[in-house]
């Protein structure tokens, strides 16, 4: 597929990045022609971690195959659960009690707080400031404990399931989330001293990989890669699920389509997250936190779709029932992959330290994208 | 609603439409040699303005492929559904990736996953599966790996 | 005050007494050859342990705890690890130049130690061109980064060593302009005069503001020039995985290693020996008495203290800057630090002629 000397025929260097390579934060496998420092094209080569998710979802029961969803997104694993729960329960025409659906969204935007942490650490220590991701982690992990004690699980929580949530939240939940709004509060500002404010750090995130906003609309990207263009694509905001539409947040959009705009609206989102969670954390409502569903689980013969915000964008969960006990054909509209596409196009023309600044702020996680 | 104006608009648009019923969004079932006119219509048309594709996958039927894409536009933000059947053995459709550059690479992956072969795509090669990958397309229903797949 | 003088000839008289001439000189070039290698050692092992504490400080954790009292041996511990790894030679390497890279390197930072004045007639070598000798010396390093970056045969190895060699070539115009800026004001190359010329106040508060930036420029250069971070583009992991040293184990990457920190060490020696007095303490004009109580403080006290905190300033750039581009890294030269070095340099001129310093 290469040439024996890695070098084309213009004299212009092929370069392997990846399948292991500290940017790439997984085992993406990027091929880039080089001319000196000057990115000429991109390839990506996916399927090192491609575990055949939708495959596997063929033969699991519409109440095992949530589980293996959180291996996808691993860092917003609550919300691919969400997004399958939701649309069983669009099949199922199930009515999710208030508890539930309240608890679903504090945790879902923990997961976004979390992730989205671990994405400035990660993203900083590509561009070559370590301190930050320490700084990052201390949050994070608190978000961990927090999940911990409800959950049982740090990473893959698999709390939700189709009709609500598995368990009522641990007694503690609630003073622990208020005490880690107020630590993050006050942190809030460190991380502008150590990275947002820097001027090296400015000059670095300027002008790099600019995105157009048609060109993020065509490409499919959403989340916060496709909201740093401009493009309104908040599935929060937009098709309202849960108890999203009765909550005040803003959705965060900026207009310079370049990575320090990317890099902002995540930054932005973050405290956006913290507004929902404040709103609703002391109105939890009294009652079930679960619907009553039959043991087996049967979705009606048809088409399910339903979209929700993930930590990187839009993720679609696409169900095509038979009306058995297991889909039929099931497809996960990853947001990573769409994100991932877009790539090539950004980073033509950029020096290879512009690349990792890109992929920083594409925000890649690699599960999601090979699935 | 929405979907109801839309499904106005698109039935002036072609002569013989057949809107299948049920479903969240209207969805149109085509044959293959009328997907890329009217995908271009569909996009370039003020009133319609779909050019946002969040969605393009492909279902094994066991008699036939069904291409499925999914269509809204930021602008209006009404979605619609096209349904393309594609014969099983040869199955070939025309290419969207200059339509909707997201589906280059949604194309290669239901290209290598179900063997579908996207006529005029810039680039359809394996994106997933090794290279070198012979055999049967993973995603098709009756793909059998002894070794790694385990049946529940 | 006790001195090194006393100590140095008395080795000497005592070795002349016994043998003849060239023996005893000869066996003062060993003692010495074994100083400088058992100050290298220990200065390895003491900035990689102070580097790990500091950027643990900054990170908030603990930093290296288990091996030895509050962890001071890891270090050790990390050095019987790496020499008795296997030192990998990739088949299609150069296999002369690959191996030779790491000690060009190790030797180059040697040469360096000759004429530094570690305290009050502690030198090696006095040689009356010290500074000039320095600036030439320092520049064979790239050498050795653009030999390992080439021998390697490797593509993130290849580019490491351009970006460094592009990097240290550049970056030693300012430095060398701002060392030039002390020299003009001492008018004496040797290390020896430019400490003495110190004894009524260090440069840095002699000098006035043209000095206050040369020292600014000084420390961003050689910054640039050891290829430390935010300028460490050589390495820079997260594009290159390791830069140059990406083939390197076992002790040729050690040698590296240590050749960095040594580096490091030696450009802050230099930064204090020039702006701020080398072992000279803080002498305040004809304050007798201050002064006499500043010369309580033994003289190799205020070398190392001054030269540390300068290592501080570096390692504090290293944890808390993200790395620059390798145009920003070209333009902040050529388009900033150079004119600003250049002007400075006129102006120190203008002031050494006037006689306008104090």
């Amino acid at each position: 597929m290469f040439e024996e000397q890695g070098i084309t025929p213009e004299g212009d260097l092929i370069v392997n990045v990846g399948p292991q390579h500290p940017a790439t934060h997984g085992v993406l496998h990027l091929v880039i022609t080089l001319n000196g420092e000057t990115i000429k094209k991109v390839e990506p080569h996916l399927g090192y971690i491609h575990r055949s998710i939708e495959k596997m979802c063929e033969s699991l029961s519409y109440r095992q195959f949530i589980y293996v969803t959180s291996r996808m997104d691993y860092l917003s694993a609550h919300i691919n659960n969400h997004a399958c729960a939701l649309c069983v329960e669009k099949g199922l025409q199930v009515e999710v009690p208030p508890k539930a659906q309240v608890i679903r969204v504090l945790l879902d935007e923990l997961t976004r707080i979390a992730s989205h942490e671990l994405w400035w650490g990660a993203m900083a220590m590509d561009i070559g400031a370590f301190t930050p991701f320490f700084h990052a982690f201390r949050e994070r992990e608190t978000i961990n404990d927090i999940m911990e004690e409800t959950c049982g699980a740090r990473l893959t929580m698999n709390f939700m399931m189709p009709g609500g949530v598995m368990q009522d939240l641990h007694p503690n939940f609630q003073a622990r989330v208020k005490s880690f709004i107020q630590q993050y509060k006050h942190k809030i500002g460190e991380y502008a001293e150590l990275l947002t404010g820097n001027i090296i750090f400015k000059n670095r995130m300027k002008n790099v990989g600019v995105l157009s906003p048609e060109d993020a609309i065509s490409y499919g990207c959403t989340g916060p890669t496709a909201r740093g263009s401009g493009v309104s694509c908040d599935i929060r905001k937009l098709y309202p699920y849960e108890v999203y539409g009765q909550v005040d947040f803003d959705e965060i959009l900026e207009t310079g389509g370049d990575s320090l705009s990317r890099y902002m609206v995540r930054i932005r989102e973050m405290q956006q997250s913290i507004r929902i969670i404040e709103q609703l954390i002391d109105g939890i409502p009294e009652g079930d936190f679960q619907a009553k569903t039959k043991a087996v689980l049967k979705l009606p013969k048809g088409e399910f779709y339903q979209r929700v915000e993930t930590a990187r964008g839009e993720l679609g969960v696409y169900i095509v029932s038979e009306g058995g006990t297991t889909p039929y054909r099931i497809k996960f509209r990853s947001p990573g992959f769409s994100n991932l596409s877009v790539l090539d196009r950004i980073a033509r023309g950029g020096k290879l330290g512009d690349l990792v600044a890109m992929m920083g702020t594409l925000d890649l996680v690699i599960p999601d994208i090979d699935r | 609603m929405l979907n109801d104006e839309l499904r106005a608009n698109i039935s002036q648009l072609l002569t013989n439409t057949s809107f299948e019923e049920g479903g969240e969004w209207p969805t149109l079932t085509l044959g293959a040699d009328e997907l890329l006119p009217l995908a271009l219509r569909l996009r370039d048309d003020d009133a319609l303005f779909f050019n946002y594709l969040f969605c393009l996958t492909c279902i094994d039927w066991k008699t036939h492929l069904t291409m499925v894409y999914h269509l809204t536009s930021t602008k209006y933000r009404h979605s619609l559904v096209l349904k393309v059947k594609l014969d099983r053995d040869k199955p070939a459709v025309e290419s969207l990736s200059f339509v909707w550059r997201t589906a280059e690479f949604h194309e290669r992956e239901v290209y290598e996953l179900f063997g579908v072969d996207f006529i005029h795509h810039p680039d359809l090669r394996l994106l997933i599966l090794p290279d070198g990958w012979e055999g049967k397309n993973p995603l098709r229903k009756d793909f059998e790996d002894p070794i790694n797949m385990i049946r529940l | 005050m006790w001195s090194f003088s006393g100590l140095a000839t008395g080795i000497d008289a005592w070795l002349t007494q016994r043998f003849n001439p060239a023996l005893s000189l000869t066996i003062e070039m060993v003692l010495a050859g074994i100083a400088v290698i058992t100050l290298f050692a220990v200065l390895g092992l003491v900035l990689v342990l102070m580097e790990r504490k500091v950027s643990a400080w900054m990170q908030i954790r603990l930093g290296p705890n288990r091996v030895g009292p509050k962890g001071i041996l890891q270090s050790l511990a990390d050095t019987l690890k790496l020499l008795v790894k296997e030192g990998l030679t990739p088949n299609s390497a150069d296999k002369l130049l690959f191996n030779f890279a790491p000690f060009l390197a190790i030797i180059v930072a040697m040469l360096l130690m000759a004429p530094i004045a570690f305290a009050k007639d502690l030198q090696l070598w006095d040689l009356n061109i010290g500074v000039l000798y320095i600036s030439a010396v320092s520049s064979i390093m790239v050498i050795s980064i653009l030999i390992a970056g080439w021998s390697s045969n490797n593509k993130y190895s290849l580019m490491g060593a351009m970006r460094s060699g592009a990097q240290i070539v550049s970056y030693e115009l300012s430095a060398g302009l701002s060392v030039l800026s002390v020299v003009v004001l001492v008018g004496s190359l040797q290390v020896s005069d430019i400490i003495k010329s110190q004894a009524d106040g260090w440069w840095i508060f002699k000098g006035h503001i043209p000095m206050v930036v040369s020292f600014v420029t000084f420390i961003i250069a050689v910054t640039a020039e050891t290829n430390r971070a935010p300028f460490d583009l050589a390495e820079a992991e997260s594009e290159l995985t390791a830069g140059f040293h990406t083939e390197y184990s076992g002790m040729k990457f050690a040698l590296f290693f240590l050749a960095e920190y040594v580096n490091v060490f030696i450009v802050c020696a230099v930064g204090a020996t020039l702006f701020l007095g080398g072992w000279m303490p803080f002498h305040i004009g004809h304050w007798q008495g201050f002064n006499h109580v500043m010369d309580y403080i033994p003289s190799s006290l205020w070398f190392f203290g001054k030269t540390f905190l300068l290592i501080f300033v570096i390692m504090w750039f290293r944890w808390t800057f993200p790395r620059l581009r390798i145009d920003q890294l070209l333009n902040l030269e050529w388009k900033y630090l150079l004119p600003i070095s250049m002007v400075n340099l006129l102006v120190t001129t203008a002031m050494a002629i006037l006689g306008w310093h104090f």
